[in-house]
C-alpha cells in the first residue's frame, strides 16, 4: 500500500491526541506546556502533508510562521511560569486556586 | 523503501510523544523534555519524507535546539523532585483518557470516511523548493514576515520585563 495523505493525517491526529492527553492528565505546568507543543507540531505535520500532496507551497509557509510564533509563545510562557514559581514556590496547577470560589 | 521509512518515523514520533506526556517509568520533567526532543527529531524525518527539507532543518534548529534549551533551563530553576511526591487524581486520569480516546476515534473515523486523499497524486518536486519558499516569503508574504519580526521583538521585551525581580 502506498503512503497517502490519509496516513499522514492519521499520524497527525494521533499526535494531537497525545498532546491533549498531556494537557488533560498531567498537572505539572511544564509538562502541560510540552503537550501544547506536541499539539502545535501535529498541526504542522498536517499542514506540510497537505502542502506536499496538493503541490502548493503555502502550507509550508504557514508552518514556517507557526514555528516562529510558537517560539515566541514558548519564551513568554516559560517566563510566566518562572515568575509564578517565584511568587508561589510551585509549578502545579492544583496549587493555583486563587480564582476558585 | 519510502513506505518503510514512513512507518518507522511515524511509529517513533508517536512512541516518543506518548512517552513524553505519559511515561509510565518516570515522572521527571527532564525525561519528558528529552523525549520531546526525540519526537521533534523524528518529526523532522517525516518532513524530509514530505520533501520539506528546509522545514526539517528549521524544526531541528528551532525546536530541538532553541526551544528545548529554554525548557531545560526553566526545569533547572524549578524543583523537579516535587513532581514525584505528587499523587495522581485517578478520576481526572480516567476522564482525560476517555475523552482523548473519544477524540482520537472521531478524528480517525473522519479522516477514513472523508477520503480526503483520494485523487491526489504525488508529483515530483522540481529542484529545491527552498528557493521557492524564500521567494514567496519575501514577495507574497512580506507583510506577515515583518509582523512576525515585530512579534518576536514584543515577546523579547515581554520576557525581559517578566523576569525582572521587582516590577515597578
Amino acid at each position: 500500500m502506498n503512503i497517502g495523505l490519509e496516513q499522514y493525517l492519521i499520524v497527525s491526529g494521533l499526535l494531537f491526541c497525545f498532546g491533549l492527553l498531556g494537557v488533560v492528565v498531567r498537572r505539572n505546568l511544564l509538562i502541560m506546556y510540552m503537550g501544547l507543543e506536541l499539539m502545535l507540531n501535529a498541526a504542522n505535520l498536517a499542514l506540510v502533508a497537505f502542502s506536499r500532496f496538493n503541490n502548493n507551497l503555502d502550507g509550508q509557509l504557514m508552518v514556517f510562521f507557526i514555528i516562529t510564533v510558537a517560539a515566541a509563545e514558548v519564551a513568554v510562557g516559560l517566563a510566566l511560569i518562572v515568575a509564578l514559581y517565584r511568587k508561589r514556590r510551585s509549578a502545579h496547577v492544583e496549587d493555583l486556586t486563587t480564582l476558585k470560589l | 523503501m519510502e513506505n518503510a521509512l514512513f512507518y518507522i518515523f511515524a511509529a517513533l514520533t508517536l512512541l516518543f510523544a506518548f512517552l513524553c506526556v505519559a511515561n509510565p517509568f518516570s515522572r521527571n520533567p527532564v525525561t519528558s523534555a528529552m523525549f520531546l526532543v526525540l519526537t521533534m527529531i523524528s518529526m523532522a524525518g517525516l518532513f524530509v519524507l514530505l520533501q520539506a527539507f528546509f522545514l526539517a532543518a528549521v524544526q531541528i534548529l528551532v525546536y530541538a535546539g532553541a526551544v528545548m534549551v529554554l525548557f531545560l533551563f526553566v526545569i533547572m530553576l524549578l524543583d523537579i523532585k516535587e513532581e514525584e511526591r505528587r499523587r495522581f487524581n485517578r478520576f481526572a486520569i480516567a476522564l482525560g483518557g476517555v475523552s482523548v480516546i473519544g477524540l482520537g476515534f472521531i478524528l480517525f473515523s473522519t479522516i477514513r470516511e472523508s477520503k480526503v486523499g483520494a485523487g491526489l497524486k504525488l508529483t515530483a518536486v522540481k529542484g529545491s523548493d527552498t528557493a521557492a519558499l524564500g521567494k514567496a516569503l519575501f514577495t507574497e508574504y512580506l507583510l506577515p514576515f515583518e509582523i512576525v519580526s515585530v512579534l518576536l521583538l514584543v515577546a523579547m521585551v515581554g520576557v525581559i520585563l517578566l523576569s525582572k525581580k521587582d516590577l515597578k
